[in-house]
Formats: C-alpha cells, sequence, structure tokens
C-alpha cells in the first residue's frame, strides 16, 4: 500500500499524518482501519524503563606519555569499567558497582551508584574521575593515570544496550512470609502488592508483534537523542504463545540497540537503584512504525485490554526457575491499580514510566511531523515467531576429569 | 508544645493494653492515629501523632518502652524531588496513607505533604532517588 519512501517523501514535505500509539486506538477505531491505514503514515511508540542489560563503550583518547589501559585496570568514579579491549577503549555496565560498595552485606543493601549513575552525569555533561593502572609495554610505557574526563573530553561515547525493549514482561508478586527485594521492586509478603514493568499499548514491540517493520538498521528516538537497532535483543525469544492479534502472552522480543551518548539527554536516561537487588539503566525509546498497510495498523492500534501478562511468583518460581504462573492479567487491569491473584485483591504498581512513555511517543511524532526525523526501512528483519528459535536454560555440566599425565 | 510522630509495636501479649487513653490521661497528650493495626493476640501496630509538652512527651515514651512496646520516632517528614520523579508509580502501592497517589488517567503521581506519616517506604522503593528524608 505505502512504502517507507513515500512515507518519508510526505514527511519532508510536511504533510504525513502522524499519531502516537494511544491516538491510534481511537482514530481506528473512529475511521475503520482501512481508511486509517490508508490516512496514517507513522505510529510512534515509546518505553520508559530499567534494563540492567545496559552499557556505554568510550574512547577516552590517548596521554602522553601512552598508556594501555586495556588488560589493566581502570575506574569511572569508583565504578569499574572493562578493560579487555584497545588501549584506551574502555566498556561501562549499568549494572557495574564500585568495589568496596558493601553490596547486601548489609540487606537489604542500598547500591545508590554505580555504572547506570555514572552514565547519566557523563550525559548530564558532568566530569568525572578516571583512575586506571595498567602494566606498561615498550609503546605503552605509563602505569598509572588519575585525571577528570567528561563526554565533550572522548573521541566517541556510544550507548549500547544488548537487550531493551522487553516484549511484554512478568507481574511480580511474593506468596512468601518475608518482604522480598528484587529486580521488579520490593515484594511485600503474601501477595502484599504487584509489580509490572512495560508501558503495554505504547510499548514499541506491542505495536509491532512480529517485527514486520522494526529490524536491523531502525532509526529510534534513544535517550532523547537518536539511535539505531543494531540487532535483535539478548534473550530474544519470539517462539512464545501468542494471543489472536499476535501479541505475546509471556515475555517474548527484545531489540540491541546503540547511539551516540553525547546527543543524550540525562531526562531521558536515568540511574536506577533496585533495594537490595542493584544498579541499573532506565532507557528511553521511541520507535516510529511506518503504517505500509492495513494489517500494520491493525497491530499499532493495539490496546491495553488486549495485551496480557503471567503474574510470577518471586520468592520461589522465579528464583528456582520452576514454571508455572499464578493467572494471566492485562495491561487494562495492572493500570486500573488493582488485580485480583488467588482470590486477593493486590494493588499494582509500576517500574517503568507509562507518562514518560507517552512523553517519548508525542516527542518523535514531534520530530517527524517537523521533519527532522526520517524513517529508515530495515535492513534485515529481526527473527519472528517462524524462526524456530529455542529460548535455552543453563545446563550445568561437570569439568571432565583432568587426564593424568 | 512539641509534636512527633511515632510508629509504636505491640508483641502479641500487649494487645490489650489501653496505651492511648494512658497517653491521655496519665501523660496529658493529644493523640492522633494515624494509622492502626490490632488485632488481640497478634502482634499490633500503631501508627500516632503525639502533641504535648516537651517533658511529658519524653515521659510517655518511656513509659510505652517500660511497657515492652517498640517505638520508633519518625523523620521529620520526606520530600519529594518532583523532577527526579518518572511518575513510575513503584512508591504508590506501598504508601499506606495514598499521600504518593497516581492520577490514572495521566499515570502521573502527585505527593500529598499532609497524608504523609513519614513511614519512609517510599525511600526504600523508589529507585530513582526521587524522595529524600528531611533532616
Ligand atoms: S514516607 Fe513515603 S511511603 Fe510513607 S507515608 Fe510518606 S509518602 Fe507515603
Ligand atoms: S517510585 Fe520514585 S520515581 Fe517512581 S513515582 Fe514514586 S517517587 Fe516517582
Amino acid at each position: 500500500m505505502k512504502t517507507v519512501e513515500e512515507i518519508n517523501e510526505k514527511i519532508k514535505k510536511g504533510k504525513a499524518l502522524v499519531l502516537t500509539a494511544e491516538e491510534i486506538i481511537d482514530f481506528a477505531r473512529q475511521k475503520g482501519s482501512k481508511r486509517a491505514a490508508e490516512e496514517v503514515d507513522v505510529v510512534t511508540t515509546g518505553t520508559f524503563g530499567p534494563m540492567c542489560s545496559s552499557g556505554a563503550y568510550f574512547n577516552v583518547g590517548h596521554s602522553r606519555p601512552r598508556i594501555k589501559i586495556g588488560g589493566g585496570k581502570a575506574y569511572l568514579n569508583g565504578v569499574p569499567v572493562y578493560t579487555g579491549l584497545a588501549a584506551v577503549d574502555l566498556l561501562l555496565g549499568a549494572t557495574a558497582i564500585p568495589d568496596d560498595d558493601p553490596r547486601n552485606a548489609v540487606f537489604p543493601g542500598r547500591f545508590a551508584y554505580g555504572g547506570g549513575h555514572v552514565i547519566e552525569e557523563l550525559v548530564a555533561g558532568k566530569e568525572v574521575r578516571l583512575t586506571a593502572t595498567a602494566y606498561g609495554t615498550d609503546c605503552y610505557p605509563r602505569k598509572k593515570i588519575e585525571t577528570r574526563i567528561s563526554l565533550e573530553d572522548m573521541n566517541e561515547a556510544v550507548l549500547f544496550n544488548p537487550r531493551n525493549c522487553y516484549q511484554n514482561y512478568n507481574v511480580a508478586v511474593n506468596v512468601s512470609d518475608r518482604a522480598i527485594y528484587t529486580y521488579m521492586g520490593v515484594l511485600q509478603p503474601r501477595l502484599g502488592n504487584a509489580n509490572y514493568c512495560s508501558a503495554g499499548q505504547l510499548s514499541p514491540l506491542f505495536c509491532d508483534p512480529f517485527y514486520r517493520t522494526i529490524g536491523i538498521g531502525t532509526r529510534i528516538f534513544l535517550g532523547g537523542g537518536t539511535g539505531y537497532v543494531a540487532w535483535n535483543g539478548t534473550q530474544h525469544n519470539p517462539c512464545v504463545p501468542r494471543t489472536d492479534l499476535g501479541v505475546p502472552r509471556v515475555p517474548a522480543g527484545t531489540i540491541a540497540v546503540i547511539g551516540d551518548l553525547k546527543q543524550m539527554h540525562p531526562r531521558w536516561l536515568r540511574g536506577t537503584s533496585f533495594r537490595g537487588y542493584g544498579v541499573n539503566l532506565t532507557v528511553s525509546i521511541g520507535i516510529p512504525i511506518p503504517i505500509l498497510n492495513e494489517e500494520i495498523l491493525v497491530q499499532a492500534a493495539v490496546r491495553d485490554e488486549d495485551i496480557v501478562t503471567p503474574i510470577v511468583d518471586y520468592s520461589q518460581s522465579y528464583p528456582q526457575r520452576e514454571s508455572g504462573s499464578l493467572g494471566e492479567v492485562s495491561y487494562a487491569q495492572l493500570k486500573s491499580g488493582e488485580i485480583s491473584v488467588d482470590g486477593k485483591e493486590v494493588p499494582t504498581a509500576s517500574l517503568s514510566s507509562y507518562a514518560m512513555a507517552r512523553e517519548i511517543a508525542g516527542i518523535l511524532k514531534d520530530w517527524i511531523q517537523k521533519g527532522e526525523f526520517l524513517l529508515t526501512e530495515c535492513v534485515q528483519g529481526l527473527p519472528s515467531s517462524d524462526s524456530g528459535i529455542v529460548f535455552k536454560g543453563l545446563q550445568e555440566k561437570p569439568f571432565r576429569a583432568k587426564k593424568l599425565i | 508544645m512539641t509534636t512527633t510522630k511515632v510508629v509504636l509495636r505491640f508483641p502479641p501479649e500487649l494487645t490489650d493494653q489501653p496505651v492511648t487513653y494512658k497517653l491521655i490521661k496519665e501523660y496529658d497528650l493529644m493523640v492522633n492515629i494515624l494509622r492502626g493495626h490490632i488485632t488481640p493476640k497478634e502482634e499490633g501496630m500503631l501508627v500516632l501523632e503525639l502533641t504535648g509538652k516537651k517533658k511529658q512527651l519524653d515521659r510517655g515514651m518511656d513509659y510505652l518502652a517500660k511497657l515492652g512496646v517498640e517505638t520508633q520516632r519518625l523523620s521529620k517528614g520526606v520530600k519529594w524531588l518532583k523532577d527526579r520523579c518518572t511518575h513510575c508509580t513503584a512508591c504508590t502501592s506501598l504508601c499506606p496513607t495514598h499521600a504518593l497517589l497516581v492520577e490514572r488517567d495521566t499515570m502521573m503521581v502527585s505527593f500529598d505533604r499532609d497524608k504523609c506519616i513519614a513511614c519512609e517506604m517510599c525511600i526504600t522503593v523508589c529507585p530513582y532517588s526521587a524522595m529524600e528524608v528531611q533532616v
């Protein structure tokens, strides 16, 4: 019906009709999906949730004399970075924490500062302390360096998230008799509360459930700047049970994303601390969906009522990797503030911000309407429900006994 | 006159004691029950706002301690750092007084200082350091 190229032409002329994934719901209902698909060019989505599999890599430049931090040890504001790359390329993970953080020694630990917070501070334009030690070589003689550094001082600073944008996620509850502290937040005993983590009808992969338009090379809103889908995310698991509309009923697809950290903004990239669990980074992502045909439109207009997710006990089932859920609920129920589990009314709360997701979809819409953001055709699709991907657990195998010489 | 907020935790054998009555009658304190959770023969919890002369207040607290009631004075209050709040809503299901509340239409969170009893639950829960203890 339409091509990405045609849509881009309309965007350039300022004639494209762009709606957010929320606005499209009523629009499609009023106009009917056929007419809506003809009229609407782009639907924008958004999500703002914590994602552990986030990080950034930096090239900090060469000092005089030179130091080979690669293979040595390095820290940014006391948070260890990975140095197993080239001389001055550093990789910082969102969940990294200072060596002297008490962790969970006094339970539940606070995890007040870590990789996610370093990324937020850097993006805010602040200087951080870089300290590194190295073993010294003929070409890189120096063994120690201590300096302040900001994003501006670096050659490259790139946000890279091996996994983001989970297509659906568990609702976490606790059936045990004590409070538990998880990556899904604080869960009170005996089904005291239920936490979920998805923007539901605004979430990118809910609006393109079979990844028909979102793929490798798709240009996106990332952290307040622009970024790209780099690959499928880790744990990408498209072959799961789906609803009639094709929406996964359990956690499914993911994407890996990449973008220039120097363009990003601290409002849209937040260091995050989960009591008793650890540090994290909350990442904002917005993905435009080109409405190429009616089917894509119908899927993009998915509503919270039509998206369901399992309720999982995080005191026993999750940690022990036991299968089984305590039931299924829709995002509409979750957003009402209360769900029923085992006959009990349980208050709900989210970890991902729907209000911010809505704002992101709105900003992206604005960028596209102003002609500042053009759509891309993905260069390769993501493995979908027909890929035969099997999500593996870790099978532990004993080491082979060493041969006696 | 001083005002303080305290959390009282009663072991099961003390839940039938008329403590609020005594605090009023014998220590001349004004007692405002902010939250209570008492069932006979089970562990109980009361959150009180006590107002009275400083000396009487201290004596009242001594009386509770001697009785075997565990007391915890609450901080002055907590502050909502609006700019740091992401409106994730994580705190809202655990805030006992709904001082932190979600407006369901917008999914935006608001904070009503007058309802807050400074239990500090939100300090533990907020992943974005948007709630701060005031000293
Ligand atoms: S301290 Fe926080 S959780 Fe407790 S009543 Fe006040 S706002 Fe609610
Ligand atoms: S948990 Fe923190 S960030 Fe989330 S709504 Fe509450 S105060 Fe705001």
